[in-house]
């Protein structure tokens, strides 16, 4: 009852209010819908600092509109990097072909990410071209914008409403990238649930604005009594019929991973 | 090479084999192959086709320090050519994992350089001509190799123990010197001959904006000199000469939105001449081409050496132009085509490289490789002039 009184008063202060105050002119509205769409986007990202680094095990499975299927396993190291974006590292171990393939990922809250390739057969450490953001990861679904550290800075934000989604209190806001000329999306419209900022949908809309794909995300577990991790996270992509599952297991936290273990030295050796 | 076999051994007997990330892994590939050649050969004593079976199965153990020990044999079957059919160590090497160093001790495989088509700079492994005329493939390089990460680059020693010669197809395979190479009989400037003991140092930084690396190298050449001789059956034949050498080189690539910048280059020094050579250009690519979900890679690549036509490489004065596609779907489709134009003697190379997975565990190679305008005095093309083929792989792995 109190909690439903509160989120009256939160209706109020959150919608009417700043409504009214835009209607006044001369007035500076106390709270934009851009205002609030940040305050949630700093918050959800709050909530997940501190996890210092992680590793999980991956399960790519790819189906194309007839439901043949395509299974890729991958590991994924991460680690949170103080004042930019997380550093990343990504096994693959089949199909077998790409085995010992892995890809290096330095996050940046501004600008391109750094981003390198290791090919086992050649031995050799490909720089990649940054501004591949667009682009299929592996086949997939998943660009590797969606799969990217989602820091606050490669995004503008929107809060859009709150309502119900699968039984749970949801802001819904809307994201724009910052990088519009290699972003492949116009804008996301993105779930979070009220109690724990989690991501339980997004929505992707591409250049044309019309409705490309949706991530659902479900299987949300805490670890170390902070971080909620999700176990499945699926890709519908509507213009294609395609779809992409993604089902991580093994999550590990504070495994003493530093940034040696995402060096190019590492990233030969990552077996 | 004994030596370092037995430390080897004597290494891995030693350490606990109890603890373990990747317990005895075992993976590998085998592959079937067939090379089609549209021309009768120009020399007598060659085959006109070849079919071939290649192993490599990869025995791996990781501890759970980070530690590891590696092992990738080679062999190769050739039905038409002796010299192709050959059996190689690819790798049986211990690393040893320090914090944050690391120390490989055995017979590994280190690849430098940063372009697409010459690879210029790369020095550590001998070629494997006899594998494929790109120079990718690599014999396996008995080593000692320290890697240092510091605050300000990465710096990597290397002991070379023993030098592994160069492959080169018999008198009965194509894609040869009208001569063929005596790899019997090679001649060294070293009077230490293979076991002169060679050293290199690197130092390699990441930035944001690209990847630098310089090296110098002291030892000998991986590239050979011929001298024309007589085996002891009389005929004529080509014997390797491998020089002392002492080679600086640099390699550096800047990267900006979907541009890459590439460039190579080395100094070398040996008893009868000192040179430079270079090659770079730039790589674009286009994402997402006409709303699907394919890239495409613009390259454009030149490679000078200012030995001229005495260059012991094929690239003295070149412009090498590429197209890369990658179509992103689940069978990983991928193609590569590049035309080498010689700006001096006007010879051409076309190459189309393209692979496909067709399931999990097999994936179908299919390349071919053009030579046209290829003039008399095109010393390292022009005896390999009738001798476009096609070759077609497919690979099974385990």
């Amino acid at each position: 009852m109190k909690k439903n009184l509160l989120r009256h008063y939160s209706i109020v202060l959150v919608i009417i209010l700043p409504t009214l105050l835009l209607l006044q002119p001369g007035h500076s509205p106390a709270e934009t819908a851009e205002d609030k769409g940040l305050a949630l986007a700093i918050e959800a990202d709050k909530r997940n600092s501190g996890y210092g680094d992680s590793t999980a095990d991956m399960l790519m499975i790819l189906r194309n509109k007839h439901g043949q299927e395509s299974r890729r396993n991958m590991r994924y190291r991460t680690l949170e990097a103080e004042n930019d974006g997380d550093m990343s590292l990504t096994i693959f171990d089949s199909p077998k072909d790409v085995k010992g393939t892995a890809f290096l990922n330095y996050t940046h809250k501004l600008g391109d990410d750094d981003q390198w390739l290791y090919l086992p057969a050649l031995k050799r450490v490909k720089r990649i071209s940054s501004s591949n953001k667009s682009g299929s990861f592996m086949g997939s679904e998943f660009a590797y914008e969606d799969i990217a550290s989602q820091e606050i800075e490669k995004y503008t934000y929107k809060w859009l409403r709150d309502e119900t989604y699968e039984n749970r209190d949801c802001f819904v806001t809307e994201r724009y990238p910052v990088d519009k000329k290699n972003s492949g999306y116009s804008r996301q419209v993105v779930w979070l649930d009220r109690d724990e900022y989690r991501i339980w949908k997004v929505e992707y809309y591409d250049r044309k604005n019309a409705h490309l794909k949706t991530l659902t995300i479900s299987g949300y577990q805490q670890y170390n009594e902070k971080f909620w991790r999700p176990d499945l996270m699926f890709m519908v992509n509507h213009q294609t019929g395609k779809n992409t599952e993604l089902q991580f297991s093994n999550y590990r936290f504070r495994v003493g991973l530093g940034p040696d273990d995402f060096n190019k030295n590492s990233l030969k050796r990552a077996k | 090479m004994k030596y370092t076999l037995h430390l080897i051994f004597l290494i891995v007997s030693f350490l606990p084999w109890t603890t373990f990330v990747q317990a005895h892994e075992m993976n590998g590939h085998v592959s079937v192959e067939a090379r089609l050649f549209a021309n009768a050969p120009l020399y007598p004593d060659q085959e006109r086709n070849n079919g071939s079976i290649a192993l490599a199965p990869e025995y791996y153990h990781e501890w759970e320090n980070g530690s590891s020990f590696t092992f990738v044999p080679f062999l190769r079957l050739d039905s038409a050519d002796s010299e192709r059919t050959h059996f190689d160590i690819r790798e049986l090497n211990f690393l040893l994992l320090g914090d944050p160093w690391e120390l490989r001790i055995g017979i590994a495989k280190v690849f430098w350089g940063v372009t697409e088509f010459v690879h210029l700079i790369d020095i550590i492994n001998q070629t494997d001509l006899v594998e494929d005329l790109r120079g990718e493939d690599k014999l396996g390089q008995p080593m000692v190799h320290l890697s240092a990460p510091t605050d300000w680059g990465v710096l990597d020693f290397f002991v070379l123990p023993f030098f592994r010669e160069r492959t080169f197809p018999g008198p009965d395979g194509r894609l040869r010197t009208p001569v063929a190479v005596d790899t019997g009989n090679p001649v060294y400037e070293s009077s230490a001959e293979e076991n002169h003991v060679d050293f290199a140092l690197r130092y390699s930084q990441v930035f944001g904006f690209g990847d630098i690396g310089f090296y110098y190298f002291k030892g000998t050449g991986r590239d050979p000199l011929f001298i024309p001789s007589l085996n002891t059956g009389g005929q004529p034949v080509l014997l390797p000469f491998y020089r002392l050498i002492d080679q600086a080189g640099i390699d550096l690539q800047l990267v900006a939105g979907s541009w890459l910048w590439k460039l190579e280059a080395l100094y070398q020094d040996n008893e009868s001449e000192n040179f430079y050579a270079a090659t770079g250009g730039f790589e674009y690519t286009f994402i997402g081409v006409g709303d699907s979900t394919m890239d495409l890679g613009l390259i454009a690549e030149f490679a000078y050496d200012d030995r001229d036509d005495e260059a012991a490489t094929s690239f003295e004065n070149d412009l090498l132009l590429g197209l890369r596609l990658g179509v992103n779907d689940t069978a990983g489709t991928e193609l590569l085509t590049g035309l080498s134009y010689d700006l001096d003697s006007r010879g051409n190379v076309l190459r189309i490289e393209t692979s496909r997975r067709i399931t999990d565990s097999l994936k179908l190679f299919l390349e071919g490789w053009a030579f046209f305008n290829v003039e008399p005095d095109d010393t390292s093309l022009y005896s390999i002039r009738d001798d476009d083929f096609i070759r077609l792989q497919l690979f099974y792995y385990f």
